[in-house]
């Protein structure tokens, strides 16, 4: 079958889709973008998380004829999505801050000058940055479905308690970190958005 | 295998007639594991994604009117205090992002005996809409479940919405994982107090082929607390009734050995789950009973 | 969360920025957030066909026949290969013993064994076309534990076995035996006032890697193939992947691609030979994924085991003696059970000194799922036996278990089992120390939020099982010793090519390895490495392959010893020789070029005084300096099989847990509230990665104390295969952990440093389970601990 949707503001085809095939296997072996992960493809690890119609969902759940009409962001789609969050009234908290001003957190990492292939502020999301400076990322597979995951809950809950953090990434397994940097980096991308919300007086 | 996109109720009912092999597909947390295991291969997949008032409930005087695919998050959000049963069992099912896709309808569907909804709509009590190009059938919640897996549908019907009494009076909810979160039911227990109606209901979930009431326990509380004057004076349970009502519970079930756990186990922490779930529930009607009172 | 180190007199290089000792980030960390990392599952080739493995649904059998014309007949399906099409007589393979056969040779061993594969153009074409190939199996009996595998009528599952043990077993279903005697236990145990005695058993573990097996072949037109797959070891692979394609081995060119997780898992090859073999027979590029429910069957697990420990003592907290055995089920290959033998054996005895001590280890083939690396690798499973014994004997003599670990505890100079002395710093009883006094978490947590419990915070969690009724808090502590490196006479070795030029008028260094980066930040370690000792501030770090010499394992807590070991003295070679440049060009200009200690500094040339003499762009201008060198960790000997004496093991790393546990007493159900850990790293060359290691190690060990295990029927068959049943710690699983971080140099190695990953996935385990009997009173001598333990239903 021919599918038509949205994927990160740009409208995707496919075609010849085979009908038992799931939105992550169209993401990752039709449309070029595997970020989205294929660790379970049973909805037990939110590897595969996307935002379907803005909902996080795992997108190995969804038929691929499921999606038809609808939009879909995945992490390949998290810093535009940042940005136009930022345009609208830097409410997402896509503008920057310094790490002393992060509540909460305690090893202070050194700037990006480690050879990053690119650390430049703008091609990331807030989310994304603070995962990378909080050490969140180790092998990085449950990585894209965790940012997805997370920047949702930053959406609807600026300020989250760590039990609100925890519950709300319940659904997203890792097996490198331990968790504990995941939820400093969590932390973090609050903090620097509650610092900038602040500082401009919002 | 064919996949069909009806963009209406009467649609999806004339696909199902003509294709009573299709499968349902909604969130797709039960079909699309399934398919991606390559434990199923339907002829036919039929989506309901695009059938709005699947996603809709109303609430009524007495009844919430409850669409098969209201998510789960919904229920959390918007239903806590019409079903607080099955808000609980909502908050219990699998993970945040299932419980965006996941709805009661794909749990009456599938009817595994480990559904987390099963239990509570047992305790709550309510009716299953069914419904076919030759009509509705309004079928009570009791005579839902069948088999291992095996529900009331015909092979043309579908789940249109589930209709649930609002409650009156306290529920819970209560599930047993090796797991603090995202996990799936050992064994699960759902308890109503209905003192409107002055009974008492139960759902047990993951403990015998289908899931099921402890219809004696329900029997010998509801007499017990009528015995003793417990719902005019709100007194605490005896613990002697509690232990019995818990027992009573545990010998309803029929559970066998899995990897999830052990029969015996299922039972024991069956009679725990009651026994906690009665002193929690009870311990809210006594406060509302008391608050009430005051005012 | 301190860092505390001792004063030491090994080079540390130069203080360039972003050298060694930063928290530095990770160079592929930009890639992995925006999901452009490319993952072995990730690869995507035009005209690619999709490789799927038909799997034995039996644990022993033999094959009748195989009939394939029916797949092949499929539309979309390009081929289909059995035993049979293999191209050479090299069929096997193996890391230690070549007993592994490509494809099922006529008989299976085990459930989810290969037997046949397709390639076809979609990949649920290729799954129907495998359930069209039909397979005539002939059960045969199982053999799924010790009594059944040395039974006088045991089937023998290796007839024939040439491997190097094969003279030396006891019985051909035994991998291997490695016996440890020191001393004299049974006089000793004549000293002992008390004696305590215990049965321990370790379920079978998953590595449960994120990323499943998976990866990409395509064939090139000299009639080589190009792999790009996950793997803990390149030329480990392409020893066993060439001989059984019949080609040279710089006809297999390996890349890696990105690893999601390992942890032993990808020591074993998994689909790189059958990706291969497709490839070369369609003549196009192969990509084969494994899903969730296939990955358990793909790779080996964690060794379950069973162990036998008996333990005296004096009075006064002296243990006198040591009696142990060990039975490790290797299930049906080899794989690394006869290392994971020698180091159940050889620590065995955990970080404790007692010098009389009878030890005897043995792995068995079964019928079982394949076992062999899991991180802790054979030191796991003896942990959690020899910790339950020290809480047994403590309680035994009415002593505090901490008091009575430290009373006993090992310490630089401690001669183990094996006759090797420990001549590097062995913390054990300061580690004890630090973990107990760290402060403890708050008491009813889920209480804090006001009215309602928090079921967040307590046992259950989401499943909102209990309000508080039953709960009751436990702690416990526990300690372990676990070997760093390759070990037994293996010759260890790493290699590292560095290329040091200027690029647009800056000096750049090229680090080149093989190394497998699996998640462990090995990557980001290099370039510091390379900026402390070349002085630069840009380091690219080069695709991992096979064009460069082998780097050996990512496994056994190594890599940052041995491939960071082999940077630095790379760097050290580049170095000279940009010396050497430097002093005939310049060397005219400044007598401290002759005379003084230099180092690469901040792009310079400086004296160990710091005062500069030349830039490095002046020095290089147009010439690259590149070396390729091999660099090696000191011998180690083989353990004598007869006595188990030897200097066997390079390294030895130590950590210590405290945890703190909430149990519903009455349910069963398990909250971990903190898993503090106290370890000594020698020398954190990135401290936020070390803590990030041992954070991730910790929750490893957390999740086999109470939840992670593969269940295996009395018939050998795989039960639970999938992350459904299969159950992995979530982040509400997870507690808070606490890390303090010791840096005591070992002179041995370079920097000081000391291997990290495994050690605190050793104590964890223990730590958490002493914290339930804490609880609850129980005995608890199996992990993982159930429900059905705690309420004895």
């Amino acid at each position: 079958m021919r599918l038509t949707f949205n994927v990160n503001g740009r409208q995707q085809e496919a075609d010849d889709v085979w009908e038992g095939e799931s939105l992550l296997y169209v993401l990752r072996e039709r449309l070029g973008l595997p970020g989205s992960k294929n660790a379970c493809e049973q909805g037990e690890c939110g590897s595969c998380t996307v935002r379907l119609d803005g909902v996080p969902v795992c997108s190995c759940l969804v038929a691929a004829g499921q999606a038809q009409d609808r939009d879909i962001v995945t992490v390949e789609g998290l810093a535009d999505q940042a940005k136009k969050r930022a345009a609208a009234g830097c409410a997402g908290g896509a503008c920057g801050t310094t790490l002393d001003e992060a509540k909460q957190w305690e090893s202070k990492p050194a700037d990006g000058q480690s050879g990053e292939a690119s650390t430049s502020p703008l091609t990331l999301s807030p989310i994304q940055q603070a995962f990378i400076d909080a050490g969140a990322v180790q092998c990085g597979f449950c990585t894209p479905g965790l940012l997805v995951a997370a920047d949702e809950l930053l959406e609807r809950n600026d300020s989250p308690s760590d039990a609100d953090i925890r519950e709300a990434l319940s659904g997203n397994l890792c097996r490198c970190t331990g968790y504990e940097k995941i939820l400093d980096a969590v932390r973090l991308a609050a903090a620097r958005a509650g610092a900038e919300t602040a500082g401009t007086g919002a | 295998m064919d996949f069909l996109r009806p963009a209406s109720w009467e649609e999806a009912l004339a696909a199902k007639a003509e294709h009573p092999t299709a499968v349902p597909i909604a969130g797709g947390t039960d079909v699309m594991v399934e398919i991606n295991f390559d434990h199923r291969r339907p002829d036919v997949l039929l989506d309901l994604n695009r059938i709005a008032e699947l996603q809709e409930w109303e609430v009524g005087e007495d009844t919430v009117r409850l669409g098969a695919s209201v998510s789960y998050t919904s229920i959390i959000e918007n239903l806590r205090s019409e079903l607080p049963g099955l808000a609980l069992a909502s908050h219990t099912v699998a993970s945040p992002q299932i419980r965006n896709r996941g709805g009661v309808g794909g749990n009456l569907g599938t009817a595994s005996p480990a559904g987390d909804a099963h239990p509570a709509l047992l305790a709550s009590g309510g009716e299953v809409e069914a419904v076919s190009v030759r009509g509705t059938r309004m079928i009570p919640i009791d005579e839902f479940y069948v088999g291992v897996k095996r529900n009331a549908l015909e092979p043309d019907e579908l789940i249109r919405a589930v209709h649930l009494p609002k409650a009156d009076g306290p529920q819970q909810f209560s599930k047993v994982g090796t797991r603090n979160a995202m996990v799936i039911a050992v064994c699960a227990f759902g308890l109503a107090l209905h003192p409107k109606t002055r009974t008492i209901r139960t759902g047990i979930g993951s403990a015998a082929p289908t899931p099921i009431r402890a219809k004696e326990a329900e029997t010998f509380l509801a007499a017990a607390l009528e015995e003793g004057g417990f719902w005019e004076n709100g007194k605490i349970i005896p613990p002697a009734v509690a232990r019995q009502f818990a027992e009573l519970v545990s010998g309803a079930a029929n559970p066998i050995d899995d990897v999830r756990g052990s029969a015996s186990y299922r039972r024991h922490a069956l009679g725990i789950m009651a026994r906690r779930t009665l002193g929690w529930t009870w311990d809210e009607y006594r406060g509302n009973e008391r608050s009430a009172q005051c005012a | 969360m301190g860092v505390t180190r001792t004063p030491t007199n090994i080079t540390q290089g130069s203080q360039t920025k972003g050298g060694i000792g930063e928290s530095t980030l990770r160079p592929d960390g930009t890639l992995k957030v925006t999901g452009e990392f490319a993952y072995s599952s990730d690869l995507w080739h035009e005209d690619m066909l999709w490789g799927f493995t038909l799997r034995s649904p039996h644990p022993h059998a033999r094959i009748k026949s195989i009939d394939t014309s029916e797949a092949l007949a499929q539309a979309g399906v390009y081929a289909v290969l059995t035993h049979d099409d293999l191209p050479t007589e090299h069929t096997k393979y193996g890391l230690e013993y070549t007993d592994t056969p490509v494809l099922a040779d006529g008989v299976v061993r085990h459930h989810g064994e290969p037997v046949a594969l397709v390639a076809a153009d979609h990949p649920e074409t290729a799954r129907r076309a495998a359930a069209k190939i039909k397979v005539d199996y002939e059960p045969l009996p199982v053999v799924h534990d010790e009594a059944s595998a040395l039974a006088d009528d045991a089937p023998i599952l290796h007839p024939g076995r040439d491997d190097h043990h094969a003279g030396q077993v006891p019985h051909p279903n035994i991998v291997h035996r490695q016996p440890i005697i020191r001393g004299n236990a049974e006089e000793a145990a004549q000293r002992a006032d008390v004696i305590v005695s215990g049965e321990y058993e370790v379920g079978m573990q998953d590595q449960a890697f994120l990323g499943p097996e998976s990866g990409l072949a395509v064939p090139g037109e000299d009639g080589g193939v190009d792999l790009y797959v996950a793997t803990q070891w390149l030329h480990s692979d392409l020893r066993q992947i060439a001989p059984v394609l019949g080609l040279p081995e710089e006809k297999v060119r390996m890349t890696l691609s990105g690893v999601g997780g390992a942890f032993g898992g990808r020591e074993d090859l998994s689909m790189q030979i059958h990706a291969c073999l497709l490839a070369l027979r369609t003549g196009k590029p192969v990509k084969i994924v494994y899903n969730r429910f296939e990955s358990f069957f793909g790779h080996v697990h964690r060794h379950p085991a069973k162990l036998w420990y008996e333990h005296g003592a004096t009075k006064d907290g002296k243990i006198t003696h040591m009696k142990c055995r060990i039975v490790l089920d290797g299930g049906a290959y080899a794989s690394a059970s006869p290392a994971v033998v020698g180091n159940a054996s050889s620590l065995s005895v955990g970080p404790y000194v007692i010098d009389d001590v009878e030890i005897e280890a043995v792995a068995l083939y079964t019928n079982n799922p394949p076992c062999g690396a899991m991180r802790g690798f054979g030191a796991v499973q003896a942990c959690f036996a020899y910790e339950s014994q020290m809480d047994k004997l403590a309680e035994k003599l009415g002593m505090d278990p901490v008091e009575f670990r430290q009373k006993n505890a090992m310490s630089q100079g401690t001669i183990m089992p094996t006759g090797q002395v420990v001549d590097s710093p062995a913390p054990v009883a300061e580690l004890l120390r630090r973990v107990k006094a760290m402060p403890l978490p708050p008491e009813k947590q889920w209480e804090a939020a006001g009215d309602a419990a928090d079921v967040r915070a307590l046992p259950g969690g989401l499943s909102n099982t209990t309000h508080g009724e039953g709960v009751v808090r436990g702690i416990g502590y526990a300690v372990g010793i676990k070997n760093v490196g390759f070990s037994e006479g293996f010759d260890d070795y790493s290699t590292a090519r560095v290329q040091l030029q200027v690029i647009n008028g800056e000096p750049v260094a090229t680090v080149h390895t093989a190394m497998a980066e699996v998640g462990q930040g090995g990557v980001t370690v290099h370039a510091q490495i390379a900026r402390t000792e070349l002085g630069v501030t840009q380091v690219v770090i080069h695709p991992a392959d096979t064009q460069v010499g082998s780097a050996g394992s990512t496994s056994a807590s190594r890599q940052t010893y041995m491939t960071g070991g082999a940077v630095k003295n790379t760097c050290e070679a580049v170095r000279e020789k940009v010396l050497e440049i430097g002093r005939r060009k310049f060397g005219t200009y400044h007598p401290a070029w002759a005379t003084a200690e230099l180092l690469l500094e901040s792009g310079k040339v400086v004296t160990d005084g710091g005062e500069p003499l030349a830039d490095l762009v002046d020095v290089l201008e147009g010439e690259t300096v590149d070396i390729e060198l091999e660099w090696r960790h000191r011998p180690t000997e083989a353990f004598d099989l007869v006595t188990g004496q030897g200097f066997g093991h390079v390294q030895y790393s130590f950590a210590a847990h405290r945890a703190v546990v909430e149990v519903d007493t009455e349910l069963g159900l398990v909250k971990v509230i903190e898993l503090a850990c106290a370890q000594d790293v020698g020398k954190a060359l990135n401290p936020l990665s070390v803590k990030g290691q041992i954070q991730g190690g910790t929750t490893q060990g957390l999740g086999l104390a109470v939840m992670e295990e593969i269940i295996v029927s009395k018939d050998s068959k795989v039960r639970n295969p999938s992350f459904t049943d299969y159950l992995i710690p979530t982040i509400l699983d997870t507690p808070t952990i606490p890390v303090d971080v010791l840096e005591l140099a070992d002179e041995h190695a370079p920097y000081g440093l000391r291997g990290i990953g495994e050690a605190p996935t050793l104590s964890s385990t223990p730590a958490v389970v002493s914290a339930i009997r804490a609880a609850t009173g129980l005995a608890l001598n199996r992990v993982p601990v159930r429900p059905e333990h705690i309420t004895g239903t």
